[in-house]
């Protein structure tokens, strides 16, 4: 098959997210917990596309996401975009934006933080500086940049 | 609702200059038991004798009784008791806790665990909030004002977490800033960055005589040997400055010189003697300010 037809492969109803950097391909399964579900999933990696160089993109059959499980991509895939589809036809197409706070996935970068070393949900508050995102920890307070949270 | 003391970010500059205005109270009158019959654990899972006993002696002069530990070693903790289930536990037993804690965050997770009130004795190099309000009561004491003082720090200003904590604190009044710090030392860009964003200003030096006498207070830290993971930079950097009584030939009449203790090598012994030297009165306001910060977590001294 070749990557064009991956590419347009059709999905009847579900969610396509695109632009995905090619290297956090994975990292967006885990966040998004789809490591386990029995839907059909199609994943591209390496794919070339015209603004960011390789991309990846996720196809998942029967799955719509809400927005606060979408959003927690976006500290990974900044500029990725979700397509719903229903029927064969993208009903709605939407950029993800980075909450405020996050919860539960990722690892504070400081080695003494309590988080690190006791069964305790991660907690970061989020702020935008230029590109990079910066995630303060809500119980050290010590800043990690989104590339150091996995 | 019920009010915890983790990081000094969790007062305001109206609670700060509350708990300075009362800690002035217990100073003058320094024997109020109001909190017979409470109960106050003292949670101390790495030892510091001198804080405990600042805090303690504070719980005891407002009449409440203390339990706890100086020491995690024979504790549930060792045996591999989570933070949480050591907390609840507690929680039943008293009206507030106490702790000081290696691990950075500690703190903020107890309070949260918690259904007392939790006060923050240091959580590793994190916050350390008595230390900071104990530093602002003894600047206020000696200068008559918090507004538009010169404050020079010197040493260890990159792992120093005292520093750290009284420039964020300091930020609510026009301070001007000087870093005193050899190069492997100097302030962190974050704290800096806070600083430009606030508007005030800073100077950056590694030469102590440099701005020694134009400032209001000089407040000394030691280089921390357990802050370090590079032995070679420790001994690089850990005798880089020491104050003497010949260089204060020409500081300003009313500067004072604040360190938050112990001191090692960095003011020499002759210091001691002058009229700039604050250091013990410092520690000695501790108590006070605790005395202060635990009757306003308990409702006692409420904000009018
Ligand atoms: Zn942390």
């Amino acid at each position: 098959m070749s990557q064009k037809e991956l590419k347009v492969s059709a999905l009847e109803n579900g969610t396509v997210l695109d632009h995905i950097p090619a290297e956090n391909v994975y990292k967006a399964l885990e966040i998004l917990d789809l490591k386990d579900i029995e839907s059909q999933i199609t994943i591209g990696i390496n794919l070339v596309s015209k603004q960011h160089g390789k991309k990846g993109i996720i196809k998942i059959a029967d799955k719509f996401f809400e927005d606060d499980e979408l959003n927690k991509l976006s500290l990974i895939a900044p500029d990725a975009t979700v397509n719903v589809i229903r029927d064969f036809k993208v009903v709605e197409k939407k950029k993800l934006e980075i909450p405020k706070e996050i919860r539960g996935i990722g690892r504070c970068m400081n080695p003494k933080c309590v988080t690190n070393h006791q069964p305790i949900e991660t907690r970061f508050s989020t702020a935008k500086k230029g590109d990079k995102i910066s995630l303060l920890c809500h119980f050290c307070e010590k800043t990690t940049d989104s590339k150091g949270l996995f | 609702m019920k009010k915890s003391l983790i990081s000094i970010r969790d007062f305001t500059k109206e609670e700060i200059l509350h708990i300075l205005e009362t800690a002035k109270e217990f100073e003058q009158n320094p024997v109020q038991d109001f909190l017979t019959g409470k109960v106050i654990a003292s949670l101390f899972f790495e030892p510091s004798t001198r804080t405990r006993l600042s805090f303690e002696t504070a719980v005891n002069r407002l009449g409440a009784r203390v339990i706890g530990f100086s020491d995690a070693s024979n504790t549930s903790q060792s045996k591999g008791e989570t933070l949480k289930d050591t907390i609840k536990m507690v929680n039943n037993y008293v009206d507030m806790i106490i702790m000081r804690h290696p691990l950075e965050g500690s703190s903020r997770y107890a309070s949260e665990v918690a259904d007392v009130p939790v006060v923050n004795a240091g959580d590793g190099a994190n916050q350390h909030p008595s230390q900071t309000l104990l530093d602002l009561y003894s600047i206020l004491q000696t200068q008559g004002t918090l507004d538009g003082l010169t404050i020079n720090m010197v040493g260890d200003l990159k792992y120093g977490r005292t520093t750290h904590s009284l420039l964020q604190a300091m930020s609510h009044f026009k301070t001007k800033f000087v870093f005193t710090a050899p190069d492997e030392l100097k302030m962190p860009k974050e704290y800096k960055e806070f600083l430009d964003s606030k508007g005030i200003e800073y100077i950056e030096t590694a030469s102590l005589e440099e701005h020694l006498n134009n400032c209001d207070i000089l407040y000394m830290t030691r280089v921390q040997q357990e802050r370090f993971t590079d032995p070679i930079e420790y001994e690089r950097v850990k005798d880089c400055y020491s104050l003497d009584a010949e260089m204060l030939a020409n500081v300003k009449d009313n500067m004072k010189i604040l360190h938050p203790l112990p001191r090692v090598n960095e003011i020499s012994q002759d210091v001691d003697e002058t009229p700039y030297a604050y250091y013990f009165k410092q520690a000695e306001n501790g108590l006070y300010v605790r005395m202060a910060i635990i009757s306003y977590l308990l409702g006692h001294r409420p904000l009018r």
